[in-house]
């Protein structure tokens, strides 16, 4: 423990996020615990709407506190990001932490030159001169991979195309050599080849900075490509969390297990896709006790479940929540051990 | 940007010429003739054909046309039947009461206009929110000729606080007191336009800057760590200023047509009531010239939208 303590620079305890929907506050994240190490690639993946999203920018302090109930503790660098008030979040903002978003065609002002919105988190965290500033954009864009920077520079977010905006959105979010980078769905807008571009800036940026990422996909290939850790979101809540081998090639959650079976797979061509019955249930109608994924796995019985899943520790850090997942099997395969389940 | 200007310039010209000889053509086309009971009622029919004749009034129309063209370039509109006065001089002097008009009643717009939608959307779903836009859903329900009638009535007779008449009163002396009496004239009318025009104003820059507020690049601007006063001046008023822009070159020539209710309710001299009375009487060539008055500073207006936007919008400009 005294080992990791130097390492962890954000340690998340037990955060909840709620949003008030017709006066009502429902929890979009409930207690989650997490850990990100410098240098290290934690993916947090899941459906859409499990929370990702919700817990990046709970992290980056961007919700309206006056719709949303935080609760928890965000531990970054020694301080508790929950307790700043907006003048001091604004100074972790941009220069300790930043953000890549999922969006890079609105991301964007339409009506600044790119040189100008990379400078200007620099305006606001440096004590640069403008001169500096524009030998700094120029190396971002060097950095990110842009091929004609003085050009670039000086150009409009429309005349660029979406994965250069991207890397703009990066260039951005790494100016001020963040320890912390939150990428948010980074290569959801783009197509494969410009992905896999993005992700190796990443990777880079990553090894010169020392940072740590959080990269938040529900790309399962961009995560078994990137991640040195994974953690496996369910309708708000962390089912899993290991190393990216554990969780690819040991995967014990029923909710892991149906996410790595639904995505198509060289040896399985021929077969159909494995499809999770139901949806991610909505915000109002989340179960309030209980494992979550159950009604999404029915053929499971109900003794399996944990009634307060907790998260179990089955060795080497690897976290799975509920008890299930050892009773857990495909309906269309054959039980394995049949008869250990007796009544 | 300056390409941008001179390509619109360009397009403009022949959007002028189909203008004019649409204007001119339709005036061509109302019935009667400029002499039949202009000289005598009972002159003899052969001297009216003679006179048609001098006057080239049987010539082929394009012939007419470019005669008409030839006279408008040395700034001959014609006479006006019913003021006897040149159309010229006519327009010049209604033109420069409506030109007063309209500058303060666009002053008075926007500055009054523009800081209540910022207002409103900055307290969006609150109090002061709910107050502007009770405002200006209850301005835009009344006609506004019905506005003009009660205010006149209010502050004009009853209270006595403005003239009801006219764009300057005759007791009005020296530079001075000329100026006075004729802002004296503008107030009122000028204030219950200014009530009218903000009313859209107020709702576009509303919108606009809630979009603005919740859009992506608000929050990329936050997550810079950029002050939210500062990414209200850097990013989200620019950007809601858009549409405003690109109404603004429509407003400001429509106001200069003059509005046809304000001068109408206010017996003011302007061109509005130039054009109303012009109609009454039938008198064509101020009907013409007004027309093609009118379509001149249309396009005037969309040229100026045009070079407004291409100066805040990059994206409308040709590189």
């Amino acid at each position: 423990m005294v080992e990791t303590n130097t390492d962890q620079f954000l340690n998340i305890k037990n955060v909840s996020t709620a949003f008030k929907i017709n006066g009502q506050y429902y929890d979009a994240v409930s207690n989650v615990n997490l850990e990100v190490k410098h240098d290290e690639i934690l993916a947090i993946v899941g459906e859409s709407g499990c929370g990702k999203s919700t817990l990046a920018t709970t992290i980056m302090g961007l919700h309206d506190p006056e719709e949303t109930k935080i609760s928890g503790e965000i531990d970054f660098e020694g301080t508790d990001l929950l307790k700043l008030d907006e003048k001091g979040y604004n100074k972790v903002r941009g220069a300790k932490i930043g953000m890549i978003f999922q969006d890079p065609l609105s991301a964007l002002n339409p009506l600044k030159r790119i040189e100008d919105q990379i400078q200007e988190v620099m305006v606001y965290h440096t004590k640069m001169t403008e001169k500096e500033r524009h030998a700094r954009v120029i190396e971002l864009l060097n950095q990110v991979g842009i091929e004609d920077p003085d050009r670039t520079a000086h150009q409009f977010p429309h005349q660029l195309s979406g994965g250069m905006r991207q890397r703009i959105i990066i260039a951005i979010a790494i100016a001020c050599k963040p320890d912390l980078i939150i990428a948010d769905e980074p290569t959801t807008a783009l197509d494969v080849t410009i992905q896999a571009q993005i992700l190796d800036v990443l990777r880079d940026i990553q090894r010169e900075n020392h940072a740590g990422i959080i990269l938040i996909t529900h790309d399962l290939g961009v995560v078994a490509e990137t991640a040195d850790r994974v953690a496996v979101m369910y309708a708000g809540q962390i089912v899993e969390q290991g190393t990216a081998s554990q969780i690819f090639n040991e995967p014990k959650h029923p909710y892991t297990r149906s996410l790595l079976r639904s995505m198509p797979q060289r040896d399985n061509e021929s077969d159909d896709l494995y499809v999770i019955q139901g949806m991610v249930p909505s915000l109002q109608k989340m179960p309030k006790q209980g494992d979550r994924f159950a009604p999404r796995i029915p053929w499971i019985p109900a003794s399996a479940h944990e009634t307060e899943p907790k998260m179990h520790d089955i060795g080497d850090n690897h976290l799975v929540r509920c008890t299930c997942y050892k009773d857990f099997y495909f309906p269309d395969q054959v039980k394995e051990g049949a008869g250990h389940e007796s009544n | 940007m300056w390409k941008t200007i001179l390509r619109r310039v360009l397009i403009m010209i022949p959007e002028l010429i189909i203008l004019s000889i649409l204007v001119f053509l339709l005036a061509k086309a109302m019935p009667g003739d400029p002499f039949t009971g202009s000289i005598n009622p009972r002159a003899d029919p052969a001297q009216i054909h003679h006179l048609m004749e001098i006057h080239g009034l049987y010539d082929p129309w394009y012939q007419q046309y470019w005669n008409w063209v030839v006279h408008l370039f040395h700034g001959d509109l014609g006479m006006s039947y019913e003021y006897q006065e040149p159309v010229v001089d006519l327009i010049q002097q209604r033109g420069a009461n409506t030109l007063w008009l309209a500058l303060f009643t666009m002053v008075l717009t926007y500055g009054i206009g523009l800081p209540l939608g910022m207002y409103a959307a900055h307290h969006e779903g609150k109090l002061q929110d709910t107050l502007v836009r009770v405002y200006t859903y209850v301005t835009m329900s009344i006609p506004f000729f019905v506005v003009l009638v009660i205010g006149i009535w209010i502050f004009g007779y009853a209270l006595n606080w403005f003239p009801t008449s006219g764009s300057v009163s005759a007791q009005a002396s020296g530079l001075g007191g000329t100026m006075l009496s004729r802002l004296d004239h503008i107030i009122l009318p000028g204030l219950l336009g200014a009530l009218f025009g903000t009313v859209n104003i107020v709702q576009y820059l509303r919108s606009e800057v809630i979009d603005a507020k919740h859009s992506d690049y608000v929050r990329t601007a936050r997550s810079k760590g950029v002050p939210m006063k500062d990414i209200y001046r850097h990013h989200i008023f620019r950007n809601s200023l858009l549409p405003i822009a690109a109404f603004a070159g429509y407003s400001i020539t429509g106001l200069l047509g003059g509005s046809i209710f304000t001068e109408m309710v206010f017996s003011y001299p302007g061109m509005g009531l130039l054009f109303l009375n012009a109609i009454n009487f039938r008198d064509y060539t101020v009907i013409t010239a007004l027309v093609l008055l009118y379509g001149f500073l249309n396009l005037l207006g969309t040229l100026l939208s045009d070079i407004v936007l291409s100066i805040v919008d990059p994206r409308v400009r040709v590189e």
